[in-house]
């Protein structure tokens, strides 16, 4: 059964942007795209660690604040030609409130 | 699409870039294989490359993007009524757009014996592999024309262990490609090679020998040689003929306009088989270039037009380097500056034109040729450069990489790209593999010069001399911002500026932007333009700047930050000194260090402490110093005439008056100044954006140094008498960049571009326009606060990281 877990307002990300939460897994960066859909990522881009939550958003896809990796928000990819995955964690937004299952 | 070459197929994979899913393809293409790397027939020749490697779109590419491939089958007849093409064997196909890129046919000299066994033409696969075979079980080879194809096709041969000779019309090799110096040198070393040469001799007659088989040829003269193989490269001829069957007009090709179109609308073509204003081209690049104006039009995008292409030659014969491009021989109200080292075997000519150049011919050392080529293609004014224009581009102040330009000749081992650790075996498996011609591509595939670029010329030689006459340096001036435009940053700028866009979605919706949201690369560069272009009216976007702009502060490789506080001139205090000590213990902060520009840098800052901070600091009333910006620095000083002995100026204060006019000035680059009190020049502005130093009748003003990738020295400006005069002088100079510059362009490359001249006639010569650009720096710079004392008051959230589950 999956274990959803409240986690902030939708308001509290802003969108195109992003807020870090501290989990028992590290830390995970939740996204807020263009239309208010929320993802969510282990905050640590597979090149070197970078923080995905610092980078910038665009469509479903983050770019590193490192060194420009592009990660996409609904499998946690790397856009071709790197080559790399971010843990991607389901969310959902519900009355306003932003969920996540670990 | 009938024809399935590399100009086709580059044109497909643009249009499905741009259009993925507006049309069902279908294509035709004559030869049985899948689009492979024309190019690089002369290496599977040489024995240097295998056929498999050399292809570029696997017939797995084609399923992959639902297009159906019909091989083997050539198209003859098109029915422009019931639009649908026909081919030999029956097929047909219904089309609402057709493409033409039939491509074209080598000419074939109509002499007796034309048709015999033996004699063959360089074109295809097919014939690469009868000389293949030929080569195996016969001795004498002669190939019918010096041009790139003859001696490359003649090369192969030689390394294929046949006795070849060369027959040429003209009196020397390459005529179209090498004047007659450059062309003497390169039959030498082919000499050298094995090639024999006849050169102005005309092909009479080809004989058969007992077996049926060309045994022989005699020439205009007489006189003939033996030859169990011919090889006829005596030029090209666009493949007009079914064009011309379904009315089509054609003239030395299939005619088009600008944006590839025939004069059937319906009907488009690009590549060989191509008349575009009057030119058929033969070489791959400009291919490519029509192949993407193309795909947009046939995407129904409608923006772009092909204008013709300058065109460079690179032979690919493995340890002679030849390049030439542009008017090469010279003629009326040109100038040639030639360097000659025959025993070096080097050889040098480049042309030029009313201080731009026009040609260039380079033997023995090609390393610069894509240097040259991009200058001419530019027609970037040479004049200031004239004087050791001849030595190549690391005479132009590159330290960075100076005397690196022998790309060819580094081994694989060498590491190209110091920020990312590519060496130049990784660039070269990458092109091969990939079939890569752009230094874009090998950027993404590579990350060789992404970084700070320092070796972006590097990368663009090792790819020259890998693709050789296929690399097409990008079109600096119209390059599209990123993928999500087709416009450049001029059109951007203007844009903006012209139609008074307010907000980062009303310029994507103004200028048709292909992607919702944009990218990392385009939307800070429409941020800046946006509030550099219409302060205090047009939106800032945080969400648009990079993480460090966002922050206010340095993101490290740890994901902590650094904090700079202002020190406005370099100058401090002991109670500021003091707040700064106590913030280091409080915060436990790592590393406290001096920066480059004068001030403290507090490295290790967790970001959730970065307000508190913020508020302890700005207390004592420190400010950000926007370390982190594309903005205002610094402004280092020296000691000056309030305690220096030599000193003739006030320079701390000359120092402190500029970054306080400065503060919160946004730029499309980071921008440093200094002012030094005298030219001994403590404070180093011979380096900065702006560099002023004290004289001791007044201020000599520099501008357009850097002390980053490529040191360059700054250029002087003019010379001032006051205080104000420098504020003035030097404010209008930098609204000057802030208003014409590219975003992530620093001054010395602005000022590269337009020229100093350009700039002293805005700000020194014209006194109206400088005290425009002044005051409209000054409006902008207006009521700007603090952004670390902004944080603290609004009590930002977004520091802090969420609650934790």
């Amino acid at each position: 059964m999956t274990d959803w877990k409240k986690i902030c307002t939708l308001d509290e990300i802003p969108r195109l942007g992003s807020r870090v939460v501290k989990s028992p897994k590290g830390d995970i960066a939740v996204f807020r795209t263009a239309d208010d859909e929320v993802f969510a990522l282990h905050d640590m881009c597979p090149h070197k660690g970078g923080a995905l939550s610092q980078g910038l958003v665009a469509g479903k896809v983050v770019t590193c604040p490192m060194h420009s990796w592009k990660i996409q928000f609904e499998n946690g990819e790397a856009l071709a030609p790197d080559k790399g995955c971010a843990k991607p964690y389901p969310t959902k937004v519900e009355g306003g409130l932003v969920w996540i299952a670990l | 699409m009938v024809g399935n070459g590399m100009a086709g197929c580059r044109t497909l994979e643009e249009l499905l870039k741009l259009a993925p899913d507006l049309y069902e393809i279908t294509v035709f293409g004559a030869e049985p294989h899948p689009n492979y790397n024309r190019i690089m027939l002369s290496p599977v020749l040489a024995g240097e490359t295998k056929f498999e490697d050399i292809v570029l779109n696997d017939l797995a590419w084609y399923c992959d993007n639902g297009i159906t491939l019909h091989t083997g089958k050539q198209v003859t007849k098109i029915d422009r009524k019931a639009r649908k093409v026909i081919a030999a064997d029956g097929t047909e196909a219904y089309y609402d757009r057709l493409l033409l890129a039939t491509g074209s046919s080598p000419f074939i000299l109509p002499v007796p014996g034309k048709g015999l066994p033996g004699v063959i033409a360089y074109r295809d696969i097919a014939d690469t592999e009868a000389m293949i075979e030929a080569a195996q079980h016969h001795r004498h080879a002669v190939v019918i024309g010096a041009g790139l194809l003859g001696l490359e096709a003649a090369n192969g041969l030689v390394l294929r262990g046949m006795d070849v000779t060369v027959v040429h019309l003209a009196d020397w090799i390459m005529e179209r490609q090498l004047d007659q110096t450059a062309a003497d040198l390169l039959q030498k070393s082919l000499e050298a090679k094995g090639l024999k040469f006849l050169l102005g001799k005309q092909t009479a007659e080809l004989i058969a020998g007992e077996s049926g088989r060309v045994a022989a040829i005699r020439f205009k003269d007489g006189t003939g040689i033996p030859a169990d193989l011919v090889v006829m490269a005596v030029g090209i001829r666009p493949n007009t003929a079914l064009a011309e069957s379904a009315g089509i007009h054609c003239e030395r090709g299939i005619v088009v306009d600008d944006t590839l179109q025939t004069y059937d609308p319906k009907i488009y073509a690009v590549g060989e088989c191509v008349a575009h204003r009057g030119i058929a081209y033969g070489l791959v690049a400009p291919l490519f270039e029509q192949a993407k104006v193309c795909a947009n039009h046939l995407a129904q995008m409608g923006i772009g037009r092909y204008a013709g292409s300058v065109t460079s030659t690179k032979l690919k014969v493995t340890g002679i380097d030849v390049f030439s491009a542009g008017n090469f021989m010279g003629g009326e109200g040109c100038e040639d500056i030639v360097l000659a080292d025959p025993s070096a075997g080097i050889y040098k000519k480049l042309v030029i034109k009313g201080d731009i150049l026009a040609g260039a011919v380079l033997y023995g050392d090609t390393g610069d040729g894509a240097w040259y080529f991009q200058l001419l293609k530019d027609k970037q004014n040479v004049a200031d450069i004239r004087d050791h224009l001849m030595f190549g581009s690391h005479h132009v102040g590159d330290v960075g990489h100076a005397g690196a330009s022998q790309a060819a000749t580094m081994p694989d081992t060498a590491e190209v790209c110091g920020c990312n650790g590519v060496c130049k075996g990784d660039i070269v498996k990458a092109i091969k593999t990939h079939g890569l011609f752009t230094l874009e591509d090998v950027r993404k595939h590579t990350k060789a010069s992404s970084s700070c670029g320092s070796c972006t010329g590097l990368v663009e030689q090792i790819l020259a001399s890998t693709v050789g006459g296929a690399y097409q340096p990008a079109d600096t001036h119209d390059k599209p911002v990123c993928g999500c435009t087709e416009h450049s940053h001029g059109t951007v700028r203007q844009a903006i500026r012209e139609q008074k866009l307010l907000s980062i979605p009303a310029v994507m919706q103004a200028l048709n932007w292909k992607t919702p949201n944009g990218c990392a690369t385009c939307r800070p560069a429409l941020n800046y333009y946006l509030i550099s272009t219409w302060p205090h009216e047009a939106q800032d976007d945080p969400q648009s700047r990079f993480i460090n702009e966002r922050a206010h502060a340095n993101i490290q490789r740890d994901g902590t930050f650094s904090v700079v506080p202002r020190m406005w001139g370099g100058l401090t205090t002991p109670a500021e000194l003091r707040v700064i000590a106590d913030v280091a213990e409080k915060y436990e902060v790592p590393t406290v260090k001096m920066t480059g520009g004068a001030r403290i840098d507090l490295l290790g800052i967790r970001k959730g402490n970065l307000p508190k901070v913020w508020e302890d600091l700005g207390k004592a009333g420190l400010v950000s110093g926007h370390a982190y910006g594309k903005s205002i620095r610094t402004v280092k000083t020296c000691v000056g005439a309030e305690h220096c002995r030599f000193g003739t100026q006030r320079s701390m204060d000359m120092g402190v008056k500029l970054e306080k006019m400065l503060f919160g000035m946004w730029a499309p680059h980071k921008v440093k100044l200094a002012v030094s009190g005298c030219p001994r020049n403590c404070a180093e502005a011979g380096i900065k954006d702006v560099g002023v130093i004290g004289v001791d009748s007044g201020y000599e003003l520099y501008i357009a140094g850097n002390g980053g990738i490529k040191t360059e020295v700054a250029m002087f400006m003019c010379k001032v008498k006051s205080d104000s005069e420098v504020l003035e002088y030097s404010g209008s100079f930098l609204q000057l960049y802030r208003e014409e510059a590219y975003y992530l362009e620093r001054t010395c490359h602005y000022v590269a571009r337009v020229g100093l001249d350009h700039v002293k006639a805005n700000v020194v010569e014209n006194e109206a326009r400088r005290k425009e650009l002044y005051e409209r720096l000054l409006y902008a710079l207006q009521g700007y606060t603090d952004p670390w004392a902004n944080a603290v008051a609004t009590q930002a959230k977004e520091y802090v990281a969420l609650e934790a589950i």
